[in-house]
């Protein structure tokens, strides 16, 4: 070392004022989207940001996971032979939190950076298009596992704790976690891709309520006259044009869960794989049509 | 390795015949520009091609032809690379309202490859180093201009790039904090070391604080040569004067006076940077030392008061009218460069360059 920058290092540390050039380590690429993810991940919890933004995600949480502690305890205190209520039939029965929160939570993770333009300072950054993407898809699907997942994790400790049958239980936990999985990887796919289209968050929220509820309810109507008339085959294919209905049939096929479908009529395996090929075909077209958005968004 | 190191330290960014075109307007067109270690100020109107070429040289945009390189990497192979020791600041607002400053450059910081750690370290330094003390935990909502401005110059040092590129830093800001901006650009280099590329329609703000001019209009290169250039041979003082009883018009007066003394006297008309009151100050080219004395004793005999005198450089738009003036539609993209950047105009003599320099006016006049 020549003895100036000695000096001239020790001068910096007596005044303080003086600039220090970075010399550590910098991670790229895959650690900026892992950081991208948590950050996004933590902000759909409202960690990280005001107090008011972690009033409607946390009560949604709880409102998620109350009626399961509630079935747990009962059947506990009844010494139940088996839970009420299914793993897979949980998400179904409290569909409309979900959704709730799914239209609270997407605007936030993307609409945000477009309202306040802060998407450009991302892509001035070592990420690319993808990263950004795939790191906001990514955040939005764990938040909704998370929301789908605890109750079923309640469920399962419960149901051990009762002395319910473990094989059965660990299966039935399973097929569960399978089930929302799927339903977080589209939810999270729909609704960003709705979201993103706006920038402003209000937009977004009822843009993502309307587009869950009414083809629910459409679906659910035109199901139920399907089934009035006598015409069970339609009511499994209509089932294909609406999020939820697509996740109950997806599982009445191959996770061994009842439908809620009229009648209980749910897709035999045929239909059920035209419900797994639309399945992921919706996941893998929000992908592609996030991308595409981004890919303009730019600078 | 060494050899790396020369490469970088002769030019942060150069382009060769770079041009971007979109279905219907050219923005950039055959820009061939290399741009020294330094402040170098990046002029341009609405529209001449200052953020085009800002998105390629992230990497961001692939140009239509031509290349460009960043720090001695390619843009069209390397703009990750590129972008993890480049620094960027845009021009609009780019801050969410909700969190504070700590918590965004922060974040920022690890958009950027900092771990965590450095990452917290490396933004308190910084907003200290743009002069965000105790509000940097407040909400961002509540700032003013100024210090939104700070934030963004800091979210864009924080991770000690070796390249900043600053687009329209001093928009929105009044006298004081474009001053204050100004200065703080000027010390991201002499006191952080880091190369600034900063883009302004105004030509008088850069004329403080770069060491280089680029001038740019219609996607061209207009211009690009030193600041000392555009100003060194012409160093004048500024005078002026309080009106007296027997002097009513003080100013006049000292005009008359200073014209018999064989001075080159003009009125300084509107500052460059639209500074007012310029009525009453007299433009003096500084012949040599005598100038000093003679300025003096002509204030002195008329019995004026001297409001001020002092050293100014001329402005980078007043050379710039002048040469419109003295040389109609004459090469003038020959000035010598200091840096030895090709004059990439489209071609000798044109008259492009002509109606290019029309347009330099415009400029500063926007």
């Amino acid at each position: 070392m020549p003895p100036e920058t000695v000096t001239k290092q020790r001068a910096d540390v007596i005044h303080n004022i003086g600039y220090r050039h970075y010399e550590g380590p910098r991670l790229g690429r895959a650690y900026a989207r892992r950081s991208l993810f948590s950050q996004s991940l933590r902000g759909a919890y409202g960690l990280g940001r005001s107090a008011k933004s972690k009033v409607a995600p946390m009560l949604l949480f709880a409102v998620m996971c109350l009626p399961a502690a509630i079935i747990v305890a009962v059947a506990i205190a009844t010494a139940a032979d088996e839970l009420p209520v299914k793993y897979t039939r949980y998400a179904i029965m409290l569909q409309a939190v979900i959704g709730l929160y799914t239209a609270s939570q997407a605007p936030q993770a993307v609409s945000r950076d477009l309202r306040f333009k802060t998407v450009p300072l991302y892509f001035s950054r070592p990420i690319e298009t993808m990263d950004y993407v795939v790191a906001k898809f990514a955040a939005m699907a764990s938040a909704l596992f998370i929301l789908t997942g605890a109750p079923l994790l309640i469920l399962y400790v419960g149901a051990l704790l009762a002395k319910l049958d473990f094989a059965d239980q660990t299966k039935g936990f399973g097929q569960g976690l399978v089930s929302v999985a799927l339903l977080s990887l589209l939810f999270a796919g729909i609704s960003l891709v709705v979201a993103a289209l706006t920038p402003r968050r209000g937009f977004g929220v009822a843009a993502v309520i309307a587009l869950l509820t009414i083809s629910y309810g459409a679906v659910s109507v035109v199901q139920a006259i399907a089934w009035d008339q006598g015409n069970t085959d339609s009511v499994s294919w209509i089932g294909l044009f609406s999020p939820i209905t697509i996740i109950d049939g997806v599982q009445t096929a191959f996770l061994g869960a009842t439908s809620s479908f009229p009648g209980g009529v749910g897709p035999g395996t045929g239909t059920g794989l035209l419900y797994v090929l639309v399945l992921l075909g919706l996941i893998a077209g929000s992908y592609g049509l996030l991308m595409r958005r981004y890919r303009k968004v730019g600078l | 390795m060494s050899h790396t190191t020369t490469v970088e330290r002769v030019t942060v960014i150069a382009t060769e015949s770079l041009s971007k075109r979109f279905p219907r307007v050219t923005a950039l067109d055959r820009l061939s520009v290399d741009i020294a270690p330094g402040v170098t100020g990046l002029v341009g109107a609405n529209g001449a091609g200052k953020s085009t070429l800002i998105k390629i040289l992230l990497g961001l945009s692939p140009a239509s032809e031509g290349r460009a390189s960043v720090l001695g990497l390619d843009v069209a192979r390397d703009g990750s690379a590129i972008r993890e020791s480049v620094g960027y600041m845009p021009e609009h607002d780019c801050l969410p309202p909700d969190v504070s400053a700590t918590e965004f450059v922060v974040h920022m910081a690890r958009m950027s490859g900092l771990p965590p750690s450095a990452a917290r370290e490396r933004t308190a330094d910084t907003l200290r180093h743009v002069g965000l003390y105790e509000e940097r935990y407040r909400p961002m909502g509540g700032y003013s201009t100024g210090m939104k401005q700070r934030v963004k110059l800091a979210q864009a040092l924080v991770h000690d790039p070796r390249l900043v590129l600053l687009d329209e830093p001093t928009n929105g800001l009044d006298p004081v904090g474009r001053d204050e901006m100004l200065g703080l650009i000027r010390r991201v280099h002499t006191d952080f070391g880091i190369s600034v590329l900063v883009t302004s329609h105004l030509l008088g703000e850069l004329e403080r604080t770069c060491d280089h001019v680029v001038v740019i209009d219609g996607g061209k290169l207009l211009r690009s040569s030193s600041t000392s250039d555009f100003t060194q041979a012409t160093a004048s003082l500024a005078v002026e004067v309080t009106d007296t009883s027997d002097h009513p018009d003080g100013t006049r007066a000292l005009r008359t006076a200073l014209d018999r003394a064989g001075l080159t006297v003009q009125p300084a008309g509107r500052g460059a940077d639209g500074s007012p009151g310029s009525d009453h100050v007299l433009l003096v080219d500084v012949a040599g030392e005598k100038t000093y004395d003679t300025v003096r004793d002509a204030i002195a005999d008329l019995g004026l008061g001297l409001v001020r005198m002092e050293q100014r450089r001329h402005r980078i738009a007043e050379i710039f009218r002048s040469d419109d003036e003295d040389t109609e539609a004459a090469d003038v993209p020959d000035t010598p460069d200091a840096a030895g950047a090709p004059d990439g105009t489209s071609g000798p003599g044109s008259p492009a360059s002509a109606s290019a320099h029309g347009n330099g006016g415009a400029v500063d006049a926007a």
